[in-house]
């Protein structure tokens, strides 16, 4: 998420604004770079994800306007809109925090650590853990909703980002001059590793794989907040609106993380040459275990947020959604980290509005959902083999 | 636990003993083998299954032991498989001394494998296989003691129009089951006047956000999906806290305490059918309840009373066919002594086989989920039972009727 990214270096209308004085010094500031320059890009990204859908899905409303009888797509287009949106942006946001674990370890090590989908999934059953934990000791019902998502998105994040350092260091490091097939297949085998200790310590604590949040039985996780768009009197789940501002929130913070510190520094120059910056004096192992807590520690962050929302995990549940980041990944560029964002906002949109639309075309159906999903995916590699905001594939990313 | 641990060890130890000590008098021994998942997910169900097969052979083959012969126990772990129980299914073939057959939990794994049971002439009986195409296929080998999805599908269909609703959403698993029954709901529903406002099949297992906007668009009366619990009870708690304010409705897949564990306060007042209610409700399953309990330490799960019947029916069967030969009878005696199985009055009702091996009057039940304690899952609300003949017999019906 670098500054110089978004701002290209032609000359355009704005060229009086963007080269005088005040504007250059407000974009040095530490107000513009580390706050207002993410949550633009974020909010660019997200209305240029709904507007291109919405208007997508119009297109197709005035194309069929009754594609079964006695629907209207046009009115269950109205009425479902601001539900899309809101469903597609929050599971984008999870896809994108994921794929962010996929792109960072992309970006130093070269290598897709296939285990992160697994990493999600132990941040899911952390997030569990933690909450059974205080429904136990009585007091889950006592703490303010609030600080029980935040207690229980820190924990699953630093359990996870100690689990990626630790799978690094055991399964990664090692091989590190290996040619590069040999750390993938190291990273299927610790997923599998993952998956069955998770579902063995479960079968022994509590006897059940299911893992049920016991706040989806809370007033305020339970009940939807009614929203009124227009017309249409529309209701939220609390979950989604959570996912959103928590999303929002960590990649501010990453972005001044990345951009900001001596750390994010180094990490991004051994993205560049890692051997070089290695001669300048960067601790190379240091900043790559940087790598993988800041990665682990976002798939854990959307592992519990992902449980909140959907209210029961099982070891398996990462697969899914680690298959969807890491196709977001790739759809924005893999090692680019606003790609990562855009990817998972578009893979998030697409799937809620497929799902939200299909029912109404029966010969189709929500079961091709991913078959249409990917379907895309293939058709933009196809133009941008190197994704949306990939660079091109000779130069380093 | 550790008493039961102990107890169960030296059980297997003494069967293990037991199995090497008669294999040298093979002549009067008698095996019934049962498979189900004893391992996975489903395995609540299929150790209950296991454990009902068990408790019947215990105290029901009196009959047989009075003839001078020994029954045996064999239980297999079919995994909830088709390949894992076709490979047992090869195993149980290849034992001469096994004369019948208690499974399957999945219908997906009980065609395959009776394919195999049937080459070789032995009797399968099957407490819980609900898919029409386990006795429509019309071999003489396969029997069950349950009800059919193209009659429970139905059931629930009616009883959503009895409920008051006139707009129905269907959503199915996309499995031989789930899409199966969901499919037999639509048709009694677009039969019976409801409105259909959708039919979708999703593989989606936890994350239903974008699923249910259109639900909510639509605002049915009653949501039916046919699936599994694991799948349902997620759905349901999340279209709950979406705002969703209609009626849910399911199959037999909702029958297990699992579903009220999961889906939380969400679940209290889904209605399901059933073709096994829990034990309590059957009149004459008191004593096996008790029984069940002291031996195993708790409480019988749905399809245990059936895997119970099914094996007593199996145990008259061979004792009738080994009196008339004198001898350890021909499995396909056995068969044909089970499908002549007429007014057996078991733990779950009167049974009698019609010419495919159905009940020809199957039970049907429709029950209400009462608490998200799972432990209180059994107390779940009976709010009908139905008797309905299974399609031959309903053919045979008709035909008897024009012609009086």
């Amino acid at each position: 998420m670098s500054a110089e990214s978004l701002s290209p270096q032609r000359r355009g209308l704005l060229d009086p604004i963007t080269q005088s004085p005040v504007w250059q010094r407000f974009r040095q500031s530490a107000i513009y770079r580390y706050l207002l320059f993410p949550i633009g890009q974020i909010v660019i990204f997200a209305t240029f994800a709904i507007v291109l859908l919405t208007v997508v899905a119009y297109i197709i409303a005035i194309l069929y306007p009754e594609p079964r009888p006695n629907i209207n797509l046009l009115t269950q287009l109205n009425i479902q809109l601001p539900g899309m949106i809101i469903s597609g942006i929050s599971i984008g946001f999870v896809y994108a925090m994921i794929a962010l674990g996929y792109t960072l370890v992309y970006g130093v090590l070269k290598f897709i650590n296939f285990a992160h989908s697994e990493v999600f999934m132990v941040g899911a059953v952390v997030g569990f853990a933690f909450l059974n934990f205080l429904l136990s000791l009585g007091v889950i019902e006592v703490w303010n909703p609030i600080a029980l998502v935040i207690a229980t998105v820190i924990i699953s994040a630093i359990v996870c980002g100690l689990l990626a350092v630790i799978i690094e260091r055991l399964a990664y490091r090692p091989l590190r001059r290996a040619p590069r097939l040999v750390p993938l297949i190291t990273a299927i085998g610790i997923s599998f590793i993952l998956q069955d200790l998770v579902r063995a310590i479960a079968s022994f604590t509590i006897n059940d794989f299911n893992l049920s949040y016991p706040t989806r039985n809370l007033d305020f996780f339970k009940n939807p907040i009614p929203m009124t768009f227009g017309d249409n009197e529309v209701r939220v789940r609390v979950t989604s609106i959570i996912i959103i501002i928590a999303a929002i929130i960590m990649l501010v913070i990453l972005n001044y993380f990345v951009n900001g510190t001596k750390s994010g520094r180094g990490i991004r120059a051994i993205s560049m040459d890692q051997s070089t910056a290695g001669l300048m004096g960067i601790p190379v192992n240091l900043m790559i275990s940087l790598t993988f807590f800041i990665g682990g520690a976002f798939g854990g962050a959307a592992g519990a947020l992902f449980g909140l929302n959907v209210g029961t995990v099982t070891p398996y549940v990462g697969f899914v959604p680690g298959l969807k980041a890491f196709t977001a990944a790739v759809l924005g560029g893999i090692g680019n980290i606003t790609g990562a964002l855009l990817g998972g906002l578009l893979i998030g949109m697409i799937e809620a509005y497929l799902n939200g639309l299909l029912v109404y075309f029966p010969a189709i159906g929500i079961r091709y959902t991913d078959i249409i999903t990917f379907g895309i995916l293939i058709a933009v590699l196809i133009f941008r083999p190197s994704g949306l905001l990939g660079e091109r594939v000779d130069e380093k990313v | 636990m550790k008493k039961f641990l102990a107890l169960a060890g030296s059980a297997a130890l003494v069967a293990a003993l037991g199995v090497s000590a008669v294999s040298a008098q093979d002549d009067n021994v008698i095996r019934i083998a049962s498979q189900s998942p004893l391992s996975g997910g489903q395995s609540v169900l299929g150790v209950s299954i296991s454990n009902g097969v068990r408790l019947a052979i215990e105290q029901l083959s009196g009959p047989l032991t009075d003839l001078g012969y020994i029954v045996e126990y064999v239980p297999f772990d079919d995994q909830a498989t088709p390949e894992v129980g076709v490979s047992n299914a090869q195993q149980i073939v290849a034992d001469p001394t096994i004369l019948a057959v208690i499974g399957h939990l999945n219908s997906g794994v009980a065609i395959p494998s009776s394919e195999v049971y049937n080459d070789n002439d032995l009797v399968m009986i099957s407490p819980a296989n609900t898919n029409p195409l386990v006795t429509d296929r019309g071999l003489p080998t396969v029997n069950r003691v349950c009800g059919r999805d193209d009659l429970q599908g139905p059931t629930g269909a009616n009883y959503a129009a009895e409920l008051g609703a006139t707009s129905v959403y269907i959503l199915h698993d996309t499995t031989a089951y789930g899409q199966g029954v969901a499919e037999f709901f639509q048709s009694e529903a677009e039969a019976i006047g409801l409105t259909v406002l959708g039919f979708e099949g999703t593989e989606e297992a936890s994350n239903f956000d974008a699923i249910v906007q259109p639900i909510l668009a639509l605002s049915p009366d009653l949501i039916y999906f046919g699936g599994i619990y694991n799948q349902t009870a997620p759905f349901i708690s999340q279209a709950r806290s979406a705002g969703y304010e209609g009626l849910f409705m399911g199959p037999d897949g909702f029958d297990s305490s699992e579903f009220a564990s999961i889906a939380g306060d969400a679940g209290v007042g889904t209605y399901y059918t059933s073709v096994a209610g829990p034990a309590s409700i059957y009149p004459n399953a008191a004593q096996f309840i008790e029984d069940y309990t002291a031996e195993f330490g708790e409480g019988p799960q749905p399809f245990s009373a059936q895997a119970y019947d099914a094996t007593a029916i199996a145990l008259a069967a061979i004792a009738a066919a080994a009196e008339e030969a004198g001898a350890v009878p021909a499995r396909a005696d056995v068969a044909a002594a089970v499908r002549a199985t007429e007014n057996y009055e078991g733990l779950t009702g009167n049974i009698t086989f019609d010419d495919n091996g159905d009940p020809e009057i199957g039970l049907y039940y429709v029950l209400q989920v009462g608490s998200a304690d799972p432990d209180e899952w059994s107390n779940n609300e009976l709010l009908a039972t139905l008797e309905i003949p299974s399609p031959l017999m309903a053919a045979a019906m008709a035909e008897a009727t024009p012609s009086s």
